[in-house]
């Protein structure tokens, strides 16, 4: 496939992905305001942060109010990670590439768009916007179901998975990191007693990522902080941990073409994933480790971009 | 609004569907009766369905505007247009003719030149033509085929026959609308289908990929064809990446390919890949910045060397435009006796060369009654509507005939036929066109009907899409005896 359609697939893969994990946030942050008490400060700027957009947002994140946070968040088009400018990102590249997928999946992607061009920013209020955020959702999974059902299991299918996966392992490392540095932190500050409210922060972790239920298999232990980091970076099993997301990657390298540099920089990640001790890192260092894994999947993206995408083209003097 | 039949009049010109008030044509009587049948709600349904189905299928073209490029749903009306089978077998085999004698056309006068030797063409006229590609002298490509595509415009006068507007040479476009508006109409009246037997028209895309592979310059070898696009921005990309899906080939822009030892390669993540075949819709002028445009960024450089040394397709072939031109048009029917040695099957619009005196001055006398166009504009530009023109326009275009007549030829303005579209309170006629799309490689082949284009302001001649015009399924039916 061409290098171009290549680049072009990927990152509709991945902003496609950005949009669910967006949705899943913002849906998860209303239920943890719902649930924990008034004085403890984990305000709607947080979101805001975790999107790292602070420096697009306009107003100090501290004060930030419910409204214009989600309005900002689902429908500003200013805002380059909207739910809005996400969607109309994967929808841009999916039209540059639709002749490559099957027709219902680009019909899909052009109609949530649409959806959400005309009812995004009339769901500030909560009860429909909790409407609207369990449709992106929804569609995110059914755009994810039929390539899976129906796309050969080519090449360009690889890409999506890599932009998919790549995303998601980011997403993943950066919400346990506003957990664990920015809201855990804070809350400890703000309230002597600080234990049942940290477990209900890191079950609203583990909801946001859907992972609840699962953890609770796996682990067999009562929600704490070390363990769920642990389940979130290390699970092999777990689809939106980070671990399982890396060996996604490794399974797409191995099936194309001068894979080598690539299949280096994911394994070499993979083995300090491995060999973590988040017990230690729990105590003090965890936000820098995540710091060096955020970097380390950059370190990806730019092996894929190297590898296959078109090379920026020259004009000839 | 309800249809009522006798309600519906179209005035002195020759309506598709309906004879006269109340009397729909043969071929048209069952579609004609299922649409008086329908309730209000059911068209005002339908019609929501349609508009819906092409913002869901992202049916959409590009119009370019001060404000950027914007992206707008297909403009559709949910009446088909209908033809009947006898008269498109007819019209077929003119098309296909008469794409015959142009391709004949442009290989002579690339190589041999016997047309202006035998003095059936004037000289001067070849001699002058903006569209005539010096580079491309002495090409002979495969099957002596120049132009693989053809999307000749074609209306209908008074008297009910079918005439020949113009041919498209170069990038014709919009047999992707063709395609979806059959997809929409199937979508919204199934019942339609079952009751009518309409030609069916979805083909076209692997008859196009046939005409391609048949000129790949490595026939043993399973053909990569690629279509060649100027990008997103151009107002037919949704048609480039459309046909690249139709047909499973890659759509490709000009930094996608390269130029390596006089063959073409495209730049995948294996590496680079040899092309076969070009299906190109960008312009002569900008395929290659180091034989054309050297300021075009669209193009690949050293392309047309290698199509040259026919290590490459190109589809149509650059210089195909040459019979493109308004004046080299209205020999197209001594083209069909002198090469072909028949009569052609389908007529011209009447033509008056400026370039010859007689003619000349003919079309000054009768500026108010005649269309002046000029040889190499396309999309209606710089034409004169003597009907609707100011006395001072009729000098102006007096003024440059005179100075250019080369560049000038008028035809009679033509009554354009009319057909039904969904109106407010009825149905109501408005002027189409129709645009069947041509085809020739190895064998010819004729869509089955074409893009039908409506003028969907009242009374108005303008079809084009981007000025507010719409469409229409287009049905070719097969008339049953009974």
């Amino acid at each position: 496939m061409l290098s171009r359609v290549a680049e072009r697939i990927y990152w509709m893969g991945r902003y496609m992905e950005r949009c669910e994990n967006a949705a899943r946030l913002i849906n998860v942050n209303t239920k943890l305001l719902l649930d924990l008490p008034r004085g403890v400060s984990v305000g709607w700027g947080t979101l805001v942060e975790i999107m790292g957009l602070d420096d697009y947002f306009s107003r100090d994140t501290q004060n930030a109010d419910e409204r214009s946070v989600m309005r900002f968040m689902l429908a500003d088009t200013h805002n380059p990670s909207s739910l809005l400018t996400s969607m109309a990102n994967a929808r841009e590249n999916a039209r540059i590439t639709r002749e490559i997928m099957p027709s219902e999946v680009y019909e899909l992607i052009n109609d949530t768009y649409w959806y959400l061009n005309d009812y995004a920013s009339g769901a500030v209020a909560r009860r429909e916007r909790h409407l609207l955020l369990e449709a992106v959702i929804q569609r995110v999974q059914q755009f994810t179901g039929m390539l899976a059902g129906c796309m050969s299991q080519n090449d360009a299918y690889s890409f999506i998975r890599l932009g998919r996966n790549l995303e998601r392992a980011d997403m993943t490392s950066r919400i346990v990191d506003v957990g664990a540095s920015r809201i855990l932190p804070k809350a400890v500050e703000d309230n002597s007693a600080n234990e049942p409210y940290s477990n209900i922060l890191w079950m609203s972790v583990l909801r946001s990522l859907s992972g609840y239920q699962m953890y609770r298999q796996h682990v067999l232990d009562r929600v704490n902080a070390e363990d769920v980091v642990m389940f979130l970076f290390q699970d092999p099993l777990f689809p939106r941990a980070v671990e399982h997301c890396l060996s996604e990657l490794t399974d797409c390298f191995a099936k194309l073409p001068n894979s080598d540099q690539a299949l280096h920089e994911v394994a070499a990640l993979r083995r300090q994933l491995k060999g973590a001790d988040f017990a230690a890192l729990m105590d003090s260092g965890l936000h820098d480790y995540i710091d060096t894994v955020q970097s380390e999947i950059a370190a990806i993206h730019q092996a894929i971009a190297a590898t296959w995408f078109l090379p920026q083209v020259q004009v000839s003097a | 609004m309800e249809i009522n039949w006798r309600d519906y009049h179209s005035g002195d010109f020759y309506d598709e569907l309906i004879s006269s008030p109340g009397h729909p044509r043969k071929v048209a009587r069952q579609l004609a009766k299922h649409l008086a049948g329908l309730s209000s709600e059911e068209i005002a349904e339908r019609k929501h369905s349609a508009e819906l189905a092409i913002k869901t299928m992202g049916i959409s073209f590009t119009v370019y505007s001060e404000a950027g490029n914007i992206d707008r749903a297909w403009p559709f009306d949910i009446i088909p247009r209908v033809i009947a089978h006898k008269e498109w077998l007819h019209t077929e085999k003119g098309l296909i003719q008469r794409l015959q004698a142009l391709n004949c056309f442009i290989d002579d006068v690339y190589n041999e030149q016997r047309i202006v030797k035998d003095k059936v063409l004037p000289a001067e006229l070849l001699a002058d033509s903006v569209n005539f590609r010096p580079e491309c002298v002495g090409m002979k490509p495969a099957l002596g085929v120049w132009a693989h595509i053809c999307g000749s415009d074609l209306i209908r006068d008074n008297d009910g026959r079918f005439y020949v507007l113009e041919d498209n040479l170069r990038v014709p476009s919009g047999v992707s609308y063709m395609l979806e508006n059959r997809k929409v109409t199937k979508r919204i009246f199934p019942e339609l289908f079952e009751n009518h037997n309409i030609l069916p028209v979805t083909e076209y895309p692997s008859q196009l990929f046939d005409t391609l592979a048949a000129i790949s310059p490595r026939p043993l070898e399973f053909p990569e064809i690629v279509v060649l696009t100027p990008g997103i921005y151009n107002s037919a990309y949704f048609e480039h990446s459309y046909l690249a899906q139709q047909m499973g080939v890659e759509l490709v822009e000009g930094s996608d390919l390269v130029v390596e030892d006089d063959h073409v390669f495209m730049r995948t993540i294996n590496g680079l890949a040899r092309v076969d075949v070009i299906y190109r819709r960008i312009d002569d002028l900008f395929l290659d910045p180091q034989m054309f445009n050297p300021d075009s960024v669209l193009g690949v450089p050293g392309l047309m060397r290698a199509w040259l040394k026919g290590n490459v397709a190109i589809a149509n072939a650059p210089g195909a435009g040459v019979a493109d031109d308004k004046v080299i048009y209205t020999y197209v029917p001594q083209m069909i006796k002198y090469y072909l040695g028949e009569d052609p099957i389908l007529p011209n619009v009447p033509s008056y060369l400026c370039v010859d005196k007689k003619q000349r001055d003919y079309v000054l006398e009768n500026l108010d009654k005649l269309v002046v166009k000029p040889a190499n504009e396309s999309g209606g530009y710089g034409m004169l509507i003597g009907p609707q023109s100011s006395k001072k326009e009729r000098e102006e275009f007096a003024a440059r005939i005179k100075a250019q007549p080369r560049n000038y030829m008028a035809q009679p303005l033509i009554s354009l036929s009319t057909t039904p579209i969904i109106g407010s309170k009825n149905a109501e006629p408005r002027h189409i066109d129709l645009r069947p799309f041509v085809l020739q490689g190895r064998h010819s082949s004729v869509t089955a009907g074409g893009l039908t284009r409506v003028a969907m302001r009242k009374g108005s001649y303008v079809v084009n899409s981007s000025q507010g015009g719409g469409s229409q399924d287009t049905w070719v039916v097969v008339e049953e005896d009974k």
